[in-house]
């Protein structure tokens, strides 16, 4: 196998398992731009792939080929909803946003199994029939050495999320709302003196937080599982949290991460075909994104610094 | 009404708020709560044996509640207990196979061995926060998947390929004949008896050492103990190391008690995280790790009854205790509402 073939095997592959995570990811820099820890991910995933895969399995028969799309909007209209409860404890009754956290995770695994048993009456749910599916994008696919690594037998999902980080770059960066985020998130008392909500923002950010892991997680289930049950999403919210952060809390920083993690995710699960890697105990992919991340954090890998006011609820007239 | 016993109600308001936002949802997909409750509660206290699987159930739960208590009271949040306590397992189980000796060494040797490991885990975030500030939430979250996989890993090598260990020699087991007969031969152990001597070792290193008082300091306000002369570091080091150690300990229970060997594994215990729960239903003291640790440790065990008796999956017990650490979270909420409450009887009167 020469170099370029591996590559044509890899990169696609990566690019698959990134996906997901870049949606997660950049829900995650939204919500902690404007001070709210997110830790829910995980769980706001787990809805978005419930929902999505049941959804999916209700509807095929009504949408048809474009079911997976539409599943799409129900799982983030209920990871939404569901990262409202997260709001409300963390902005309203100034809960600890950790632990808040903490119990979306809970809530949403044990909810979503629980619906699962009383609607399908075992562990996991059906298989979907209607699902994303792989195509050759014309003409860019001919294209040499760049066509067979981006261009061919690609999910449409993972142009749709590398856009939405583009979209996320440019409404963090480039517009009002945008630095109203930032500066509810690094210094809310100073951004509530000029005249911003800084409640309003922040429930906005945990919503879009939501809404994007909701998609993040009905993706992952209709590309890579096609059912849902137990251990379909199995830390891919927590992986996400951790690109965000080895991102740096930037969201182009954040879908380069991601990449760098699914590429990781695909060398650790298609690695065994692969000369030289396969050589490389499987362990040793399996935890790198997570000691990558301890590494980002500990200042190896260039200073990793949070919004200033991360975590802190924010109350009106206290220094 | 005194802020002491705001601060007793803010846990029991949330626990009675739990178990009817359960019924509701029972009744709501067409479950009798009723029987659903019922059905619990035999699965906890219906014979000796239930009781003696509660038990059982409910030891790891007291030092999973520690370990999270412990660096709470230090101004720590650490979510990694529940991969120092995987590693701990490892551990444990690890020590119970690899060599025989007599009890008397084998037994607290395996014991050590967990508590070391899980320190060891604890350790890093402590070493990374005190010398790098990095957050220790991020890093004991990375820590757990990295405890995952090495431990899966390890087991794979020690067994040659398969996914348990031997079960360890008997010369490192928790078991107990006298436990086993009084409970119908449950799997009721003697880490009970650990347990809670780790309780009353948690309340003495917090109440009587200086340590205890250092850390707690240190947990209040870093930089007035700073000033106060106290080193900084080294406490938020120990305080993860300690808190590592209980951790370990608990998975100790697992392997040397309950199960008796080590399983690789597709995903967490999940006895860490509620180890959360029950640090902040208890309120971080070492009594209230015994409430916390009881209640939950008896729902999980009891909602195994639930699908058989009562035809309700047992995740509705996940969600109530979801559903009540929400609550003990939003307790600003709960306070500021009893306050009213409170008022407005002032008021009438």
């Amino acid at each position: 196998m020469s170099f370029l073939d591996v590559l044509y095997f890899i990169i696609p592959s990566a690019i698959f398992y990134a996906a997901p995570l870049i949606l997660v990811a950049i829900g995650g820099v939204f919500s902690e731009r404007s001070g709210v820890v997110n830790i829910g991910l995980e769980g706001l995933m787990v809805i978005g792939a419930f929902v999505g895969i049941l959804f999916n399995l209700l509807f095929a028969d009504t949408f048809g080929a474009a079911t997976p799309w539409i599943s799409l909007i129900a799982a983030m209209v209920a990871a939404l909803l569901l990262s409202l409860l997260h709001a409300v404890a963390s902005i309203s009754f100034r809960a600890d946003q950790v632990v808040s956290g903490v119990a979306i995770n809970l809530l949403a695994v044990a909810l979503s199994l629980y619906l699962v048993k009383r609607i399908f009456d075992k562990g996991q749910t059906d298989f979907i029939t209607e699902r994303f599916s792989r195509y050759n994008v014309p003409f860019l696919s001919d294209i040499p050495v760049i066509g067979p690594l981006f261009f061919t037998s690609v999910y449409n999902t993972s142009f749709f999320a590398i856009g939405v980080a583009f979209v996320a770059w440019f409404i963090i960066y480039k517009t009002p709302f945008g630095l109203r985020l930032r500066a509810v998130g690094e210094h809310p008392m100073a951004a509530d003196t000029m005249g911003i909500n800084v409640a309003k923002m922040r429930y906005v950010a945990v919503m879009i937080s939501g809404a994007l892991a909701g998609i993040g997680g009905a993706i992952y289930a209709q590309t890579i599982t096609n059912d849902f049950g137990h251990a379909t999403i199995n830390g891919q919210g927590f992986m996400a949290l951790a690109a965000m952060i080895f991102g740096k809390w930037h969201p182009l920083g954040a879908m380069g991460a991601a990449l760098f993690f699914g590429f990781a995710q695909s060398l650790s699960i298609v690695g065994s075909s692969i000369p030289i890697i396969q050589e490389i105990p499987n362990v040793f992919l399996l935890i790198l994104p997570y000691v990558l991340t301890i590494f980002a954090l500990a200042g190896f890998i260039g200073r990793a610094n949070a919004p200033l006011a991360n975590g802190k609820p924010y109350i009106k007239g206290q220094r | 009404m005194s802020n002491r016993a705001t601060n007793l109600l803010v846990p029991i308001v949330s626990v009675i708020l739990g178990l009817l936002v359960g019924a509701v949802i029972m009744l709501a997909s067409g479950y009798n709560p009723l029987e659903g409750y019922a059905a619990l509660w035999n699965g906890i206290f219906g014979d000796m044996y239930t009781i003696g699987e509660t038990i059982r159930q409910i030891t790891p739960y007291l030092l999973a509640g520690l370990a999270v208590a412990f660096a709470f009271r230090s101004g720590l949040f650490n979510i990694g207990v529940e991969g120092q306590l995987i590693v701990g397992w490892f551990a444990a189980a690890y020590v119970g196979v690899a060599v025989e000796l007599p009890k008397i060494i084998h037994l607290p040797l395996a014991i050590i061995a967990a508590a070391v490991a899980g320190a060891l885990w604890g350790f890093v975030p402590g070493l990374l926060k005190a010398k790098f500030h990095v957050h220790e939430v991020i890093v004991t979250i990375m820590m757990n998947y990295i405890a995952l996989h090495v431990t899966n890993a390890l087991i794979r090598t020690v067994s040659d390929g398969g996914d348990r260990t031997e079960s360890i020699f008997a010369s490192a087991s928790l078991r107990s004949e006298f436990l086993e007969n009084l409970t119908e031969f449950s799997r009721l152990h003697l880490g009970i008896v650990i347990a809670l001597l780790m309780v009353g070792v948690m309340w003495f290193i917090l109440e009587k050492t200086t340590l205890g008082f250092e850390l707690k300091a240190v947990g209040f306000n870093q930089n007035a103990s700073q000033y106060a002369g106290m080193n900084v570091n080294k406490n938020i080091i120990l305080a993860m190391v300690i808190s590592g150690a209980f951790a370990g300990l608990g998975g100790a229970m697992e392997a040397l008690g309950t199960f008796e060997y080590v399983s690789s594994k597709g995903g967490f215990t999940g006895i860490g995280f509620d180890g959360i729960a029950v640090a902040l239903l208890g309120m971080n003291t070492p009594l209230g790790v015994i409430f916390g640790a009881t209640l939950f440790g008896s729902l999980k065990y009891g909602a195994l009854n639930m699908p058989n008796a009562a035809g309700i999956p047992i995740e509705i017990v996940e969600i109530v205790i979801a559903v009540i650490i929400f609550f003990v979270a939003s307790g600003y909420i709960i306070r500021l509402l009893l306050l009213r409450a409170s008022a407005k009887k002032k008021e009438a009167k």
